[in-house]
Protein backbone atom coordinates (compact mmCIF):
# COMPACT_ATOMS: atom_id res chain seq x y z
CA UNK A 1 0.00 0.00 0.00
CA UNK A 2 1.05 3.38 -0.97
CA UNK A 3 1.91 5.89 2.01
CA UNK A 4 -0.44 8.60 2.73
CA UNK A 5 0.09 11.80 1.31
CA UNK A 6 0.01 14.03 4.23
CA UNK A 7 0.97 11.65 7.46
CA UNK A 8 0.67 13.58 11.02
CA UNK A 9 2.63 11.74 13.84
CA UNK A 10 2.30 12.81 17.38
CA UNK A 11 2.16 16.03 16.71
CA UNK A 12 2.80 18.70 20.01
CA UNK A 13 2.74 22.67 19.51
CA UNK A 14 3.44 25.47 22.48
CA UNK A 15 2.42 28.66 21.55
CA UNK A 16 5.00 31.83 23.38
CA UNK A 17 6.96 28.31 25.02
CA UNK A 18 3.70 28.22 27.66
CA UNK A 19 0.61 27.03 26.25
CA UNK A 20 0.24 23.61 24.77
CA UNK A 21 -2.23 23.67 22.17
CA UNK A 22 -1.68 20.20 20.20
CA UNK A 23 -0.87 17.01 22.36
CA UNK A 24 0.00 14.25 20.31
CA UNK A 25 -2.38 14.63 17.41
CA UNK A 26 -2.15 12.22 14.98
CA UNK A 27 -3.84 12.04 11.26
CA UNK A 28 -3.29 10.82 7.47
CA UNK A 29 -4.63 11.93 4.44
CA UNK A 30 -4.29 9.86 1.09
CA UNK A 31 -3.88 10.41 -2.59
CA UNK A 32 -6.97 11.41 -3.44
CA UNK A 33 -8.56 11.94 -0.34
CA UNK A 34 -11.27 14.65 0.62
CA UNK A 35 -10.00 14.21 4.97
CA UNK A 36 -12.44 16.24 7.55
CA UNK A 37 -10.77 17.71 10.49
CA UNK A 38 -13.93 18.45 13.12
CA UNK A 39 -14.34 19.68 16.78
CA UNK A 40 -15.22 22.74 18.75
CA UNK A 41 -13.69 26.18 19.24
CA UNK A 42 -10.18 25.83 20.29
CA UNK A 43 -9.55 22.27 20.09
CA UNK A 44 -6.29 23.18 17.92
CA UNK A 45 -7.47 22.86 14.37
CA UNK A 46 -6.36 25.64 13.08
CA UNK A 47 -3.32 25.31 15.00
CA UNK A 48 -2.92 21.98 13.09
CA UNK A 49 -3.20 23.23 9.64
CA UNK A 50 -0.47 26.25 10.94
CA UNK A 51 2.03 23.50 11.78
CA UNK A 52 1.80 21.46 8.50
CA UNK A 53 2.21 24.52 6.29
CA UNK A 54 4.85 26.00 8.28
CA UNK A 55 3.12 29.47 9.20
CA UNK A 56 3.09 28.51 13.42
CA UNK A 57 6.45 30.86 13.85
CA UNK A 58 4.75 34.01 12.61
CA UNK A 59 2.46 33.14 16.01
CA UNK A 60 5.04 32.45 17.93
CA UNK A 61 4.24 28.80 18.21
CA UNK A 62 6.80 26.19 18.24
CA UNK A 63 6.31 22.56 17.19
CA UNK A 64 7.95 20.64 19.98
CA UNK A 65 7.69 16.78 19.07
CA UNK A 66 6.34 14.56 15.95
CA UNK A 67 6.68 14.11 12.41
CA UNK A 68 5.24 15.83 9.74
CA UNK A 69 5.42 14.18 6.27
CA UNK A 70 4.68 14.80 3.14
CA UNK A 71 4.81 12.93 0.51
CA UNK A 72 7.15 10.48 2.50
CA UNK A 73 9.43 13.30 3.20
CA UNK A 74 9.64 15.61 6.35
CA UNK A 75 8.65 18.96 6.34
CA UNK A 76 8.12 19.98 10.30
CA UNK A 77 10.15 23.28 10.60
CA UNK A 78 10.65 24.22 6.54
CA UNK A 79 9.67 27.72 5.26
CA UNK A 80 6.27 28.24 4.50
CA UNK A 81 6.89 29.59 1.47
CA UNK A 82 8.79 26.29 0.64
CA UNK A 83 6.38 24.40 1.56
CA UNK A 84 3.52 25.91 -0.39
CA UNK A 85 5.89 25.72 -3.95
CA UNK A 86 6.40 21.82 -2.78
CA UNK A 87 2.59 21.38 -3.43
CA UNK A 88 1.06 22.18 0.07
CA UNK A 89 -1.09 25.06 0.06
CA UNK A 90 -3.15 26.57 2.66
CA UNK A 91 -6.20 28.75 2.29
CA UNK A 92 -6.56 30.36 5.67
CA UNK A 93 -9.35 31.29 7.97
CA UNK A 94 -10.94 34.23 7.52
CA UNK A 95 -9.30 34.21 3.86
CA UNK A 96 -6.82 36.32 3.69
CA UNK A 97 -7.38 38.32 0.77
CA UNK A 98 -4.78 41.47 -0.16
CA UNK A 99 -7.07 43.99 -0.02
CA UNK A 100 -4.98 46.76 -2.14
CA UNK A 101 -4.48 44.09 -4.55
CA UNK A 102 -7.22 43.70 -7.56
CA UNK A 103 -8.57 39.89 -7.98
CA UNK A 104 -6.08 39.44 -10.93
CA UNK A 105 -3.48 40.57 -8.57
CA UNK A 106 -4.34 38.48 -5.77
CA UNK A 107 -4.53 35.54 -8.61
CA UNK A 108 -1.49 36.45 -9.67
CA UNK A 109 0.33 36.27 -6.11
CA UNK A 110 -0.38 33.00 -5.58
CA UNK A 111 1.77 32.43 -9.08
CA UNK A 112 4.69 32.42 -6.49
CA UNK A 113 3.51 28.79 -5.20
CA UNK A 114 4.44 27.26 -8.62
CA UNK A 115 7.94 26.21 -8.58
CA UNK A 116 8.16 26.34 -12.46
CA UNK A 117 6.48 29.38 -13.29
CA UNK A 118 3.05 29.19 -14.95
CA UNK A 119 1.09 30.53 -17.63
CA UNK A 120 -0.77 33.30 -16.04
CA UNK A 121 -3.49 33.52 -18.44
CA UNK A 122 -4.23 30.06 -18.56
CA UNK A 123 -4.87 29.92 -14.92
CA UNK A 124 -7.15 32.99 -15.02
CA UNK A 125 -9.08 31.19 -17.11
CA UNK A 126 -9.41 28.03 -15.17
CA UNK A 127 -9.79 30.14 -11.93
CA UNK A 128 -12.68 31.87 -14.36
CA UNK A 129 -14.28 28.73 -15.04
CA UNK A 130 -15.04 27.82 -11.89
CA UNK A 131 -16.17 30.95 -10.61
CA UNK A 132 -17.79 33.43 -13.17
CA UNK A 133 -18.24 35.90 -10.78
CA UNK A 134 -14.60 36.78 -10.27
CA UNK A 135 -14.55 37.43 -13.61
CA UNK A 136 -16.66 40.36 -13.74
CA UNK A 137 -14.83 41.75 -10.82
CA UNK A 138 -11.11 40.84 -12.16
CA UNK A 139 -10.27 44.55 -11.55
CA UNK A 140 -11.97 45.44 -8.36
CA UNK A 141 -9.84 45.23 -5.41
CA UNK A 142 -10.05 42.65 -3.27
CA UNK A 143 -10.79 44.85 -0.02
CA UNK A 144 -14.46 45.48 -1.93
CA UNK A 145 -15.46 42.19 -2.48
CA UNK A 146 -18.52 40.50 -0.73
CA UNK A 147 -17.62 37.78 1.82
CA UNK A 148 -18.84 35.06 -0.53
CA UNK A 149 -16.81 36.59 -3.27
CA UNK A 150 -13.56 36.92 -1.01
CA UNK A 151 -14.03 32.98 -0.63
CA UNK A 152 -13.93 32.05 -4.28
CA UNK A 153 -11.18 34.16 -4.73
CA UNK A 154 -9.53 32.24 -1.61
CA UNK A 155 -9.94 29.05 -3.29
CA UNK A 156 -9.21 30.52 -6.87
CA UNK A 157 -5.85 31.42 -5.68
CA UNK A 158 -5.51 28.20 -4.27
CA UNK A 159 -6.75 26.95 -8.08
CA UNK A 160 -3.28 28.78 -9.53
CA UNK A 161 -0.88 27.57 -6.93
CA UNK A 162 -1.96 24.52 -7.90
CA UNK A 163 -1.12 22.08 -4.69
CA UNK A 164 -1.54 18.34 -4.28
CA UNK A 165 -2.65 18.78 -1.12
CA UNK A 166 -4.70 21.63 -0.30
CA UNK A 167 -5.50 22.98 3.27
CA UNK A 168 -8.83 24.73 3.74
CA UNK A 169 -9.95 26.24 7.34
CA UNK A 170 -13.52 27.04 7.41
CA UNK A 171 -14.86 27.74 3.97
CA UNK A 172 -18.30 27.96 4.81
CA UNK A 173 -17.42 31.15 8.06
CA UNK A 174 -20.23 33.77 7.22
CA UNK A 175 -21.29 32.79 4.16
CA UNK A 176 -24.97 32.08 3.56
CA UNK A 177 -26.27 28.82 3.54
CA UNK A 178 -26.84 28.77 -0.58
CA UNK A 179 -23.08 30.12 -0.37
CA UNK A 180 -21.70 27.71 1.46
CA UNK A 181 -23.64 24.78 -0.77
CA UNK A 182 -22.26 26.24 -3.58
CA UNK A 183 -18.35 26.29 -2.41
CA UNK A 184 -18.75 22.91 -0.97
CA UNK A 185 -19.65 21.79 -4.26
CA UNK A 186 -17.08 23.44 -6.11
CA UNK A 187 -14.53 21.90 -3.39
CA UNK A 188 -15.66 18.92 -4.40
CA UNK A 189 -15.25 19.39 -7.83
CA UNK A 190 -11.55 20.43 -7.35
CA UNK A 191 -10.84 17.34 -5.58
CA UNK A 192 -12.56 15.07 -8.53
CA UNK A 193 -11.66 16.76 -11.69
CA UNK A 194 -7.72 18.84 -10.31
CA UNK A 195 -6.55 15.53 -8.60
CA UNK A 196 -6.17 17.49 -4.88
CA UNK A 197 -6.13 16.20 -2.53
CA UNK A 198 -7.93 17.96 1.00
CA UNK A 199 -7.85 18.96 4.21
CA UNK A 200 -10.67 20.05 4.92
CA UNK A 201 -11.62 21.90 8.85
CA UNK A 202 -14.85 22.89 9.65
CA UNK A 203 -17.72 24.17 11.95
CA UNK A 204 -20.49 22.73 9.81
CA UNK A 205 -19.98 19.51 10.00
CA UNK A 206 -23.02 18.25 8.32
CA UNK A 207 -21.52 19.48 4.81
CA UNK A 208 -17.95 18.67 6.04
CA UNK A 209 -18.96 14.46 6.50
CA UNK A 210 -20.96 14.65 3.26
CA UNK A 211 -18.24 15.50 1.29
CA UNK A 212 -15.39 13.65 3.45
CA UNK A 213 -14.13 10.13 2.89
CA UNK A 214 -12.70 9.95 6.05
CA UNK A 215 -13.10 12.26 9.39
CA UNK A 216 -11.32 13.11 12.60
CA UNK A 217 -12.96 14.85 15.36
CA UNK A 218 -10.26 16.77 17.40
CA UNK A 219 -10.83 17.90 21.07
CA UNK A 220 -8.83 19.83 23.52
CA UNK A 221 -5.36 19.11 20.86
CA UNK A 222 -5.87 15.77 20.38
CA UNK A 223 -8.03 13.39 18.23
CA UNK A 224 -10.81 11.54 20.07
CA UNK A 225 -12.85 9.60 17.49
CA UNK A 226 -11.80 9.35 14.02
CA UNK A 227 -13.07 7.15 10.60
CA UNK A 228 -14.88 6.82 7.71
CA UNK A 229 -17.59 9.89 7.19
CA UNK A 230 -20.19 7.28 6.55
CA UNK A 231 -19.87 5.90 9.93
CA UNK A 232 -19.17 8.70 12.04
CA UNK A 233 -22.44 10.70 10.32
CA UNK A 234 -24.29 7.20 12.12
CA UNK A 235 -22.59 8.15 15.30
CA UNK A 236 -24.82 9.25 18.32
CA UNK A 237 -22.32 11.61 19.64
CA UNK A 238 -21.89 12.43 16.29
CA UNK A 239 -24.88 13.19 15.47
CA UNK A 240 -26.09 14.72 18.76
CA UNK A 241 -23.18 17.59 19.33
CA UNK A 242 -22.00 17.84 15.94
CA UNK A 243 -25.10 17.54 13.69
CA UNK A 244 -27.88 18.60 16.08
CA UNK A 245 -30.30 16.24 15.80
CA UNK A 246 -31.18 15.41 19.58
CA UNK A 247 -30.46 12.28 20.23
CA UNK A 248 -33.86 10.12 21.29
CA UNK A 249 -36.29 11.54 23.93
CA UNK A 250 -33.80 11.00 27.02
CA UNK A 251 -32.12 14.15 26.00
CA UNK A 252 -32.13 15.80 28.83
CA UNK A 253 -29.57 17.97 31.58
CA UNK A 254 -31.28 16.05 33.87
CA UNK A 255 -29.51 12.55 32.76
CA UNK A 256 -26.64 12.81 34.43
CA UNK A 257 -24.53 10.30 32.16
CA UNK A 258 -25.83 12.15 29.45
CA UNK A 259 -24.34 15.81 31.01
CA UNK A 260 -21.14 14.26 31.58
CA UNK A 261 -20.78 12.90 28.15
CA UNK A 262 -21.96 16.37 26.89
CA UNK A 263 -19.41 17.76 29.11
CA UNK A 264 -16.34 15.78 27.53
CA UNK A 265 -17.43 16.84 23.65
CA UNK A 266 -18.24 20.55 23.76
CA UNK A 267 -15.36 21.37 26.43
CA UNK B 1 0.80 89.63 -16.66
CA UNK B 2 0.87 91.98 -13.70
CA UNK B 3 4.29 91.83 -11.22
CA UNK B 4 2.71 90.08 -8.31
CA UNK B 5 1.05 86.96 -10.42
CA UNK B 6 4.37 86.74 -12.26
CA UNK B 7 5.87 86.30 -8.84
CA UNK B 8 3.25 84.07 -7.18
CA UNK B 9 3.81 81.57 -10.51
CA UNK B 10 7.63 81.61 -9.57
CA UNK B 11 6.79 80.40 -6.51
CA UNK B 12 4.28 77.97 -7.11
CA UNK B 13 6.70 76.46 -9.90
CA UNK B 14 9.77 76.47 -7.68
CA UNK B 15 6.98 75.05 -4.79
CA UNK B 16 6.47 71.79 -7.37
CA UNK B 17 9.87 71.83 -8.07
CA UNK B 18 10.95 71.64 -4.37
CA UNK B 19 8.19 69.09 -3.93
CA UNK B 20 8.91 66.60 -6.46
CA UNK B 21 12.72 66.32 -5.22
CA UNK B 22 10.69 65.80 -1.25
CA UNK B 23 8.28 63.29 -3.33
CA UNK B 24 11.90 61.32 -4.57
CA UNK B 25 13.68 61.32 -0.75
CA UNK B 26 10.08 60.32 1.04
CA UNK B 27 9.39 57.20 -1.70
CA UNK B 28 12.66 55.90 0.58
CA UNK B 29 10.91 55.82 3.57
CA UNK B 30 7.52 54.62 2.33
CA UNK B 31 9.15 51.21 0.39
CA UNK B 32 10.83 50.28 3.39
CA UNK B 33 7.57 51.28 5.69
CA UNK B 34 5.42 49.33 3.61
CA UNK B 35 7.18 46.25 3.15
CA UNK B 36 8.90 46.12 6.40
CA UNK B 37 6.65 48.73 9.03
CA UNK B 38 10.06 49.97 10.07
CA UNK B 39 11.02 53.80 10.30
CA UNK B 40 14.68 54.38 8.29
CA UNK B 41 15.60 57.25 9.88
CA UNK B 42 19.17 56.66 7.94
CA UNK B 43 17.28 57.39 4.32
CA UNK B 44 19.12 60.73 4.71
CA UNK B 45 22.32 59.06 4.81
CA UNK B 46 21.93 56.62 2.23
CA UNK B 47 21.05 59.72 0.31
CA UNK B 48 24.26 61.72 1.71
CA UNK B 49 26.47 58.05 0.54
CA UNK B 50 24.76 58.04 -2.96
CA UNK B 51 25.80 61.46 -3.79
CA UNK B 52 28.99 60.85 -2.84
CA UNK B 53 29.25 57.74 -4.83
CA UNK B 54 28.21 59.35 -7.88
CA UNK B 55 30.70 62.11 -7.18
CA UNK B 56 33.67 59.72 -6.38
CA UNK B 57 33.14 58.03 -10.16
CA UNK B 58 33.04 61.71 -12.06
CA UNK B 59 36.00 63.16 -10.07
CA UNK B 60 38.26 59.68 -9.79
CA UNK B 61 37.70 58.46 -12.67
CA UNK B 62 36.00 61.21 -14.94
CA UNK B 63 32.94 58.89 -15.59
CA UNK B 64 29.86 60.51 -17.17
CA UNK B 65 26.95 61.63 -15.06
CA UNK B 66 24.69 58.77 -16.66
CA UNK B 67 27.01 56.20 -16.01
CA UNK B 68 28.05 57.73 -12.75
CA UNK B 69 24.27 57.93 -11.53
CA UNK B 70 24.09 54.58 -12.68
CA UNK B 71 27.60 53.31 -10.26
CA UNK B 72 25.71 54.98 -7.59
CA UNK B 73 22.71 53.52 -7.99
CA UNK B 74 24.02 50.04 -8.39
CA UNK B 75 26.55 50.84 -4.89
CA UNK B 76 23.59 51.76 -3.09
CA UNK B 77 21.47 48.75 -4.07
CA UNK B 78 24.75 46.34 -2.65
CA UNK B 79 24.68 48.80 0.30
CA UNK B 80 20.80 48.18 1.04
CA UNK B 81 20.69 45.07 1.04
CA UNK B 82 24.05 44.33 3.11
CA UNK B 83 22.31 46.71 5.76
CA UNK B 84 18.98 44.70 5.50
CA UNK B 85 20.96 40.90 5.74
CA UNK B 86 23.67 42.25 8.56
CA UNK B 87 21.38 44.55 10.74
CA UNK B 88 17.99 44.66 10.51
CA UNK B 89 17.29 40.65 9.59
CA UNK B 90 18.70 39.66 12.87
CA UNK B 91 16.26 42.09 14.10
CA UNK B 92 13.54 40.12 12.76
CA UNK B 93 10.54 40.63 15.66
CA UNK B 94 12.09 43.05 18.08
CA UNK B 95 9.72 45.55 19.14
CA UNK B 96 9.48 48.35 16.76
CA UNK B 97 11.18 50.67 19.14
CA UNK B 98 14.37 48.95 18.95
CA UNK B 99 14.21 48.72 15.54
CA UNK B 100 13.91 51.86 15.28
CA UNK B 101 17.08 53.34 17.27
CA UNK B 102 19.11 51.24 15.28
CA UNK B 103 18.29 52.71 11.99
CA UNK B 104 19.59 56.07 14.18
CA UNK B 105 22.44 54.65 15.13
CA UNK B 106 23.15 53.55 11.74
CA UNK B 107 22.84 56.98 10.12
CA UNK B 108 25.32 58.19 12.89
CA UNK B 109 27.56 55.12 11.74
CA UNK B 110 27.30 56.37 8.16
CA UNK B 111 27.88 59.99 8.56
CA UNK B 112 31.13 58.79 10.44
CA UNK B 113 32.84 56.81 7.87
CA UNK B 114 31.57 59.22 5.31
CA UNK B 115 33.33 62.12 7.46
CA UNK B 116 36.45 59.14 6.90
CA UNK B 117 36.30 59.03 3.54
CA UNK B 118 35.12 62.28 1.80
CA UNK B 119 36.31 64.46 4.99
CA UNK B 120 33.56 66.89 5.85
CA UNK B 121 34.69 69.72 2.68
CA UNK B 122 31.77 71.04 0.69
CA UNK B 123 32.40 69.33 -2.97
CA UNK B 124 29.93 70.21 -5.91
CA UNK B 125 29.45 67.63 -9.25
CA UNK B 126 31.60 69.03 -12.07
CA UNK B 127 28.74 71.22 -14.41
CA UNK B 128 26.54 68.41 -16.03
CA UNK B 129 23.67 70.16 -17.82
CA UNK B 130 23.69 73.19 -19.67
CA UNK B 131 24.02 76.55 -17.67
CA UNK B 132 20.90 78.21 -19.24
CA UNK B 133 17.88 78.71 -17.47
CA UNK B 134 14.57 77.39 -18.29
CA UNK B 135 11.97 79.96 -19.98
CA UNK B 136 8.76 78.45 -18.59
CA UNK B 137 6.46 81.32 -20.31
CA UNK B 138 7.04 84.35 -17.54
CA UNK B 139 9.09 82.08 -15.20
CA UNK B 140 12.61 81.26 -14.99
CA UNK B 141 13.70 78.19 -13.68
CA UNK B 142 17.41 77.83 -12.77
CA UNK B 143 18.79 74.70 -14.96
CA UNK B 144 20.44 73.16 -11.91
CA UNK B 145 16.56 72.68 -10.43
CA UNK B 146 14.93 72.04 -13.36
CA UNK B 147 17.30 68.97 -14.83
CA UNK B 148 17.25 67.48 -11.04
CA UNK B 149 13.67 68.10 -11.06
CA UNK B 150 13.05 65.99 -13.92
CA UNK B 151 15.75 63.19 -12.76
CA UNK B 152 13.50 63.03 -9.78
CA UNK B 153 10.18 62.80 -11.26
CA UNK B 154 11.70 59.76 -14.11
CA UNK B 155 12.43 58.20 -10.56
CA UNK B 156 9.51 58.23 -9.12
CA UNK B 157 7.41 56.67 -11.87
CA UNK B 158 9.71 54.31 -12.80
CA UNK B 159 9.70 52.89 -8.84
CA UNK B 160 5.78 53.72 -9.04
CA UNK B 161 5.45 51.74 -12.34
CA UNK B 162 7.14 48.97 -11.37
CA UNK B 163 5.11 48.55 -7.93
CA UNK B 164 2.05 48.94 -9.98
CA UNK B 165 2.68 46.63 -12.76
CA UNK B 166 5.44 44.11 -12.63
CA UNK B 167 4.99 40.71 -11.08
CA UNK B 168 7.97 41.77 -8.23
CA UNK B 169 5.76 44.58 -7.26
CA UNK B 170 2.39 42.74 -6.66
CA UNK B 171 4.74 40.49 -4.03
CA UNK B 172 5.90 43.68 -2.60
CA UNK B 173 2.51 45.40 -2.26
CA UNK B 174 0.70 41.44 -0.92
CA UNK B 175 3.45 41.10 1.43
CA UNK B 176 2.68 44.76 2.64
CA UNK B 177 -0.94 43.89 2.75
CA UNK B 178 -0.34 40.60 4.42
CA UNK B 179 2.81 39.22 5.39
CA UNK B 180 1.89 35.52 7.22
CA UNK B 181 -0.82 35.31 3.92
CA UNK B 182 2.09 36.15 1.09
CA UNK B 183 4.22 33.76 2.53
CA UNK B 184 2.17 30.99 2.66
CA UNK B 185 1.16 31.94 -1.12
CA UNK B 186 4.72 30.61 -2.00
CA UNK B 187 6.44 34.43 -1.73
CA UNK B 188 9.70 34.65 0.15
CA UNK B 189 9.00 37.69 2.15
CA UNK B 190 12.71 37.39 3.35
CA UNK B 191 13.82 38.23 -0.47
CA UNK B 192 10.96 41.02 -0.43
CA UNK B 193 12.49 42.81 2.44
CA UNK B 194 16.14 42.64 1.02
CA UNK B 195 14.20 43.82 -2.34
CA UNK B 196 12.60 46.62 -0.63
CA UNK B 197 15.81 47.74 1.33
CA UNK B 198 17.69 47.71 -1.71
CA UNK B 199 15.23 49.76 -3.63
CA UNK B 200 14.97 52.25 -0.94
CA UNK B 201 18.70 52.87 -1.18
CA UNK B 202 18.35 53.30 -4.39
CA UNK B 203 16.04 55.44 -4.66
CA UNK B 204 17.67 57.52 -2.10
CA UNK B 205 20.80 57.50 -3.66
CA UNK B 206 18.85 59.56 -6.94
CA UNK B 207 17.30 61.77 -4.28
CA UNK B 208 21.26 62.43 -2.57
CA UNK B 209 22.38 63.16 -6.36
CA UNK B 210 19.65 65.44 -6.88
CA UNK B 211 20.17 67.50 -3.74
CA UNK B 212 23.84 67.55 -4.15
CA UNK B 213 23.42 69.02 -7.78
CA UNK B 214 21.03 71.97 -6.34
CA UNK B 215 23.29 72.42 -3.17
CA UNK B 216 26.37 70.47 -2.85
CA UNK B 217 27.78 67.88 -1.40
CA UNK B 218 28.86 67.18 2.43
CA UNK B 219 28.32 64.36 5.19
CA UNK B 220 25.63 66.50 6.40
CA UNK B 221 23.94 66.75 3.11
CA UNK B 222 21.67 63.61 5.07
CA UNK B 223 19.87 66.21 7.04
CA UNK B 224 17.27 67.02 4.60
CA UNK B 225 16.05 63.17 5.36
CA UNK B 226 14.47 64.31 8.47
CA UNK B 227 13.40 67.95 7.21
CA UNK B 228 11.24 65.26 4.57
CA UNK B 229 9.76 63.76 7.36
CA UNK B 230 6.57 65.71 7.44
CA UNK B 231 5.89 64.83 3.89
CA UNK B 232 6.13 61.01 4.73
CA UNK B 233 3.36 61.67 7.74
CA UNK B 234 1.30 64.00 5.72
CA UNK B 235 1.13 61.75 2.53
CA UNK B 236 0.97 58.46 4.61
CA UNK B 237 3.54 56.60 5.68
CA UNK B 238 2.74 53.63 3.51
CA UNK B 239 1.63 55.26 0.68
CA UNK B 240 3.50 56.35 -2.59
CA UNK B 241 1.03 58.72 -4.04
CA UNK B 242 1.01 59.83 -0.62
CA UNK B 243 4.61 60.44 -1.04
CA UNK B 244 4.33 62.32 -4.22
CA UNK B 245 1.30 64.76 -3.20
CA UNK B 246 2.35 65.17 0.46
CA UNK B 247 6.06 66.45 -1.14
CA UNK B 248 4.36 68.98 -3.54
CA UNK B 249 2.20 70.39 -0.69
CA UNK B 250 4.73 71.07 2.07
CA UNK B 251 7.30 72.19 -1.33
CA UNK B 252 4.86 74.40 -2.17
CA UNK B 253 4.14 75.53 1.02
CA UNK B 254 7.16 76.37 1.92
CA UNK B 255 8.28 78.71 -1.13
CA UNK B 256 4.57 80.64 -0.55
CA UNK B 257 5.80 81.45 3.11
CA UNK B 258 9.36 82.05 1.79
CA UNK B 259 8.00 84.26 -0.68
CA UNK B 260 5.30 86.18 1.07
CA UNK B 261 6.18 85.71 4.63
CA UNK B 262 9.64 85.46 4.83
CA UNK B 263 10.83 89.46 3.70
CA UNK B 264 8.16 90.49 6.92
CA UNK B 265 10.28 88.91 9.33
CA UNK B 266 13.15 90.69 9.54
CA UNK B 267 15.73 87.70 9.15
CA UNK B 268 13.31 84.98 10.64
CA UNK B 269 12.11 82.15 8.54
CA UNK B 270 9.09 81.08 8.09
CA UNK B 271 9.99 78.39 5.24
CA UNK B 272 12.06 76.59 7.40
CA UNK B 273 8.92 75.70 10.01
CA UNK B 274 6.54 75.52 7.56
CA UNK B 275 6.93 71.47 7.28
CA UNK B 276 7.21 70.81 10.90
CA UNK B 277 3.73 72.63 11.40
CA UNK B 278 2.32 70.47 8.69
CA UNK B 279 3.61 67.50 10.83
CA UNK B 280 2.16 68.45 13.77
CA UNK B 281 -0.68 69.42 12.83
CA UNK B 282 -1.28 65.77 10.79
CA UNK B 283 -0.50 64.34 13.64
CA UNK B 284 -3.45 66.20 15.71
CA UNK B 285 -5.98 65.73 13.26
CA UNK B 286 -4.98 63.15 10.58
CA UNK B 287 -2.12 60.72 12.54
CA UNK B 288 -2.50 57.50 9.27
CA UNK B 289 -1.69 60.93 6.67
CA UNK B 290 -3.67 61.96 3.61
CA UNK B 291 -3.52 58.22 1.91
CA UNK B 292 -2.24 56.21 4.58
CA UNK B 293 -3.68 52.84 6.23
CA UNK B 294 -5.59 54.06 9.00
CA UNK B 295 -4.48 51.44 11.57
CA UNK B 296 -1.11 52.97 10.94
CA UNK B 297 0.90 53.00 14.11
CA UNK B 298 1.33 56.84 15.48
CA UNK B 299 4.82 57.47 16.24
Amino acid sequence: MNPPLLHVNNLEVVYHHTVQVLKGLSLSVPEGAIVALLGSNGAGKTTTLKAISGLLPLEDGEIVDGQIAFRGASIAGNLPHRIAQDGLFQVMEGRRIFEHLTVEENLEAATYARKGGVDLGEALRKVFAYFPRLRERRKQLGGYLSGGEQQMLAIGRALVAGPSLLLLDEPSLGLSPLLVQEIFRIIEAINRDEKVSILLVEQNARMALGIASHAYIMENGKVVLDGPAARLREDRDVQEFYLGSRGGAQASYRNVKHYRRRKRWLS
Amino acid sequence: MSEGLVHLLQLLVSGVVTGGIYALVAMGFVVVYKATRVINFATGEFMMLGAFFAWTAMSAVQAPFVVALLVAVAASALLGMATERLVLRPLLGQRTISVIMVTIGLAAIFKGLAQIAWSGDYRSYPAIFPRAPIELGPILLPSRQFYPFLIAVGAIALVGLGFRFTRTGVAMRATADDQMAAFGMGIDIRRIFSLSWSLAAMTAAVAGIVVGIIGGISPQLGAIGLRTFPVVILGGLDSIGGALVGGVIIGVLENLAGGYVDPLLDGASLKEVVPFVVLVFTLMVRPYGLFGTREVERL
